[in-house]
């Protein structure tokens, strides 16, 4: 069998980082990746990241995955693409299918999922009519191949992801007719949501989409008001032309490489679903294995790389290439910096969400 | 109270008044001054780092509301290709008897030219009046936000905010 010393699964934002930190360190790092491409989702965020000036904050994060790609060459990290992980046994080998045919395994010391998360969709009557696609979808498709799917877009979501896209969609040279949240309040960041209310994007809180129009390929849809408790208010119905409509509805987290090693899990509704338990060094319950990023809750790209770098920093640490007290001061300025992204009225909850999982953590891994 | 921010997606100017960084009328017509229309705590910092004359104070923890300390800012825009989130203008109300200048961060393209009307709109998108670019800032150290400078009628000076996105 091959033999890696720590094998990372997933080249997002969190599994370079981790890759950056533990292989600066010395350690001998495998990183694989279902995709043709390493980068995860940073390359079709071109916007501006928020965040601390002094980490990049004001960068683009199609930019910041350049840079982590320098890095990951520059420390001559192995890099594994088109590698699927379908399967982990014994906590330390996994089963890999490489270009759709080849079936390879590989025992690891320490491993690391950075599997990130994948969209969430709502079904309503006509959701599955060519037109109707998860935000992520259109936004990969804009970014990264360049097409743009529609010309009247439909925004189901109001939080960052949905007005996100909805800007950048225009920017793509689409208009976007209206941004629908079930909710009364608006979810997204004030900046966002004033960019694009100010591109004349009205958006409709306590709202939902009953139904689309066009039987080949969306040709509108039929939005609803919804009361206190999100019931359909009969005869409040409106109907909007458009020829596309986004889902950005939450995400939930890609645990299924957890659930299989045997992780103890807990439900974390804060966070996007049942995670994987884990302590302030990202270890699981299955002491060698670690996980950073969206499956240890849903974030934002800044807290995956920094919880990235956690994961990367201790694993370094379990296979003695830094001594515990060097690991332990490393986690400390990352932790400073992590609770930093976990602040104000945003943060606050995912603040408290995480310290409730971390008190878990701290019991259950010994 | 019932945000406007968070219902309608743009907030009010009474919502901007209570922010700490929000200038009040009488400041904000002394001439060339930085407008940060950002009012909720988020984890967000770059505005503080590119000020030249350390007029915009956010600290520990980043996700305090940034201040302006209105007698320092001179009103020479660095904060506005760097704000990420496009949530910084800078207005001159004493360009001329009746005309005064905004320089917006616009990320549209076709850019406008220099000399081109345009139409100037409120925070909802809505166009309220004509206004002619006089300047296109694309700099290098801008990465891809341009600022734009244009010139309105004083009427609108409170309310303009951009300009209406130009089609192909």
């Amino acid at each position: 069998m091959n033999e890696a010393e720590l094998a990372i699964v997933g080249a997002g934002p969190a599994g370079l980082s981790a890759a950056i930190e533990a292989a600066q360190k010395g350690t001998k790092v495998l990183l694989i990746d279902e995709n043709a491409k390493p980068g995860g989702q940073l390359f079709k965020q071109i916007h501006k990241f928020f965040g601390s000036s002094a980490h990049k904050a004001g960068t683009r994060g199609i930019n910041i995955g350049a840079q982590l790609l320098q890095e990951t060459q520059k420390l001559g990290i192995r890099v594994w693409l088109n590698s699927e992980v379908c399967g982990i046994e014994q906590g330390h080998n996994l089963w890999i299918i490489q270009n759709h045919k080849e079936s390879i395994r590989i025992h690891a010391k320490k491993i690391i999922l950075a599997t990130g998360a994948t969209e969430n969709a709502v079904a309503f009557p006509g959701w599955d009519i060519p037109g109707v696609m998860g935000a992520g979808a259109a936004q990969t498709m804009v970014n990264v191949h360049r097409v743009l799917p529609g010309h009247r877009f439909v925004m189901v979501g109001s939080g960052n992801v949905g007005v996100i896209v909805s800007y950048q969609m225009m920017q793509a040279g689409a208009d976007v007719v209206a941004i629908v949240e079930a909710a009364p309040k608006i979810g997204g960041y004030g900046v966002h949501t004033a960019k694009v209310c100010r591109a004349g994007v009205p958006f409709y809180v306590s709202h939902t989409v009953k139904r689309t129009l066009g039987t080949n390929h969306v040709e509108g849809v039929e939005l609803i008001a919804l009361d206190e408790n999100f019931k359909q208010i009969p005869g409040t119905e409106k109907m909007l032309a458009c020829d596309t409509v986004c889902l950005a509805t939450g995400l939930t987290p890609l645990t299924e490489l957890a659930w299989l090693a045997g992780c103890k899990f807990d439900y974390v509704g804060a966070l996007g679903g049942n995670l994987p338990i884990h302590n302030e060094k990202m270890q699981t319950t299955e002491k060698d294995l670690y996980i950073a990023g969206d499956i240890s809750g849903t974030e934002e790209a800044s807290t995956a790389m920094e919880e990235g770098r956690l994961a990367g920093i201790n694993a370094a640490a379990a296979l003695g290439y830094v001594t515990e007290q060097e690991a332990a001061r490393r986690s400390a300025e990352i932790w400073e910096s992590l609770n930093s992204l976990r602040c104000g009225y945003f943060g606050q909850r995912r603040r408290e969400a995480k310290d409730h999982m971390l008190k878990k953590g701290a019991e259950m891994i010994r | 109270m019932k945000s406007e921010l968070k219902t309608t997606g743009a907030p009010s100017l009474e919502e901007l008044r209570a922010s700490p960084a929000f200038p009040t009328p009488e400041q904000l017509r002394r001439g060339p001054i930085a407008v940060i229309e950002c009012i909720e705590e988020i984890p967000c910092n770059p505005c503080e780092a590119a000020c030249p004359k350390h007029a915009i104070h956010i600290g520990t923890p980043i996700t305090n509301l940034p201040r302006l300390d209105v007698d320092q800012c001179i009103g020479c825009g660095k904060c506005v290709a760097a704000c990420p989130g496009l949530a910084i203008y800078v207005k001159n109300f004493t360009y001329s008897d009746c005309d005064c200048t905004i320089s917006f961060p616009f990320e549209y393209l076709p850019l406008p030219k220099e000399g081109e009307e345009v139409e100037m709109v409120d925070r909802h998108g809505k166009v309220l009046c004509k206004g002619t670019i006089c300047r296109v800032n694309n700099a290098k150290g801008n990465d891809h936000t341009a600022v734009i400078t244009a010139v309105y009628p004083k009427t609108f000076f409170e309310d303009v905010v951009s300009m209406k996105r130009l089609k192909n």
